[in-house]
């Protein structure tokens, strides 16, 4: 894995809907490797910037690149090497383990030798191969939680997309799935991952907080810290999303 | 006297699954009350029955004195109900919605607008703007304001926050406790642990299972003084050897540090110096300030899979 590689690199990304400009001009890179927390208040563009950067909605000016692509001219290939996992529990409850990781690896057009070996080296990783042909609706929701994350990232993407993916999840559940996440980018991957709950924030290896469509500040959570003189990322974010504008 | 909210062994089946098992809650007139678990606890399950909108399978739940199954018309007027779901009509403008739930209620939105008034004027702007247009933050006091018009004595609000960012969050909480100041009963479920130090008092939910009721500082006090922070420079590495120590009773990530629950024989300068002999040279152990969500582990450390 080659650090410093610049997985997302954006640069005066813009997406207006008539009058509103949802998302003002803004530019970041992610490295390879990193855990890139995307904060933000409500409103403030975090969806539309993520939709543009997932290839389902083409920016209104602007250039960015995910994952090698283009995302205005490549949106099909990146949507091939990203990974998603949406806060909403989105697998088939009726199906089992491996019916649903196999529906997505046929999804991504894996071949049925590279399923089997990757699916093997998940249900290792993530303890669950005693659980293999369990209908998922049965699954407790740590469980579900470990799918959903291995079933996003079965055709091991470059990047994978988490929004918001620990919403309303119990205090333990919610910790061992941040311990999935720490994971990832020792097997290569990089990590974009939004959430409401900012001790989460803490752990990301740099934060960008979004404020009225622009981002307002990213760094270090330490950096930050230090920067606004304050020692947690929830006093960060007060100070950085108290000043928005735009209606709430 | 009747209180507000009274549960007496409240249980809820829904075919194997137990989404209430034996509740037993009280809330006091004027308190505001946290309900907090996360979700599936059977918040929503509580809340639906208290609404009158739903049967139980034992026990009972009185609303200032009137019993769910046999006074639920009576109740129904007098308690405003905020369901998880938005669930006002999203083609009626925000004027239009407000004005429509008055109608249902007989009253006339003017006579009742002054307790609408601090939450309905952020909305006002906009009177002519369809519900289904509106973000969610506005949304959100949309719907307080239109379980409010009717004045009615006990407000239930059913994760009025989830998905809603901290600062307009916290807006909510401070909205709530102007209400509360006007002597309306809130009872407000949460997933948001941090927000149960906004409440009088709060139950901690799990599992259908009230797992303890009080006041957040004596529930806080409840998490014990053998907790401890952890931090180092490789802070998976430290959770990892923390967590494979005898004298640890359980180690998780908090925060910008980690926390330490030691057995009775913890000693945070012995268990440094283990730590130097596995090749962790950085590690600082130091006392913790405990929150619910340190008791929350605590309470459910034995009951998870």
């Amino acid at each position: 894995m080659e650090k410093n590689r610049k997985v997302i690199s954006v640069d005066g990304l813009t997406k207006r809907f008539g009058s509103f400009t949802a998302v003002d001009h803004i530019s970041f890179d992610v490295y390879s490797g990193e855990i890139f927390g995307f904060l933000g208040a409500n409103g403030a563009g975090k969806t539309t910037a993520m939709r543009m950067l997932c290839g389902l909605s083409r920016p209104t000016s602007g250039d960015g690149s995910v994952a090698g692509c283009d995302i205005s001219t490549q949106s099909e290939q990146i949507k091939k090497r990203i990974g998603y996992m949406s806060q909403k529990f989105s697998l088939y409850e009726a199906l089992t383990v491996e019916e649903n990781l196999r529906l997505f690896a046929t999804i991504y057009g894996m071949s049925r030798s590279s399923f089997k070996k990757v699916s093997g080296e998940m249900y290792r990783d993530l303890d669950m191969l005693s659980l293999r042909r369990s209908r998922v609706g049965d699954l407790p929701l740590g469980w579900k939680q470990k799918l959903a994350f291995a079933a996003a990232t079965i055709h091991r993407p470059e990047i994978v997309f988490l929004d918001e993916p620990t919403g309303g999840v119990d205090p333990v559940t919610r910790r061992k799935f941040w311990e999935l996440i720490y994971r990832a980018p020792s097997d290569g991957m990089t990590v974009f991952v939004t959430t409401h709950y900012l001790d989460e924030a803490e752990y990301c290896s740099r934060v960008s907080i979004m404020v009225d469509g622009r981002i307002s500040a990213l760094d270090t959570p330490e950096a930050l810290k230090r920067k606004f003189n304050v020692t947690t990322m929830d006093e960060v974010f007060r100070i950085v999303a108290g000043n928005a504008s735009r209606g709430e | 006297m009747s209180y507000p909210i009274e549960t007496y062994g409240l249980s809820k089946k829904f075919g194997s699954l137990t989404a209430l098992d034996n509740v037993a809650i009280r809330v006091e007139r004027g308190e505001l009350y946290g309900l907090i678990g996360p979700d599936g606890a059977g918040k929503s399950t509580l809340y639906k029955i208290l609404a009158t909108l739903l049967s139980q399978d034992a026990g009972r739940a009185v609303l200032a004195g009137l019993d769910t199954m046999t006074d639920f018309k009576e109740i129904r007027r007098r308690i405003g109900y905020m369901p998880q779901r938005f669930s006002l009509y999203q083609d009626l403008t925000v004027r239009e919605n407000l004005e429509f739930f008055a109608s249902l209620f007989g009253v006339s939105s003017e006579a009742n607008f002054d307790l609408v008034a601090p939450i309905y004027n952020q909305l006002s702007r906009f009177p002519d703007r369809r519900a289904g247009a509106l973000s969610g933050g506005m949304k959100q006091k949309l719907a307080l304001s239109c379980a409010l018009i009717h004045r009615p004595e006990i407000l239930l609000l059913d994760e009025p926050t989830t998905g809603v960012d901290a600062v307009s969050r916290s807006e909510f909480w401070d909205m709530l406790h102007g209400l509360r100041e006007k002597g309306i009963t809130i009872m407000v479920s949460t997933s948001y642990m941090e927000e149960a130090a906004r409440c009088d008092r709060i139950s901690m939910i799990d599992k259908g299972k009230i797992l303890d009721t009080d006041t957040p500082k004596n529930l806080v006090k409840k998490v014990g003084d053998n907790l401890y922070n952890a931090v180092a420079k490789d802070m998976f590495r430290l959770l990892t050897s923390l967590r494979k120590m005898p004298e640890v009773e359980d180690c998780y990530t908090f925060g910008a540090t980690l926390h330490v629950v030691g057995r009775n024989d913890f000693d945070p300068r012995q268990t440094a110096e283990r730590l130097i002999e596995e090749g962790i040279y950085d590690a600082k152990i130091y006392p913790a300030q405990g929150d619910i969500e340190d008791l929350f582990i605590k309470l459910t450390r034995n009951g998870e899979e």
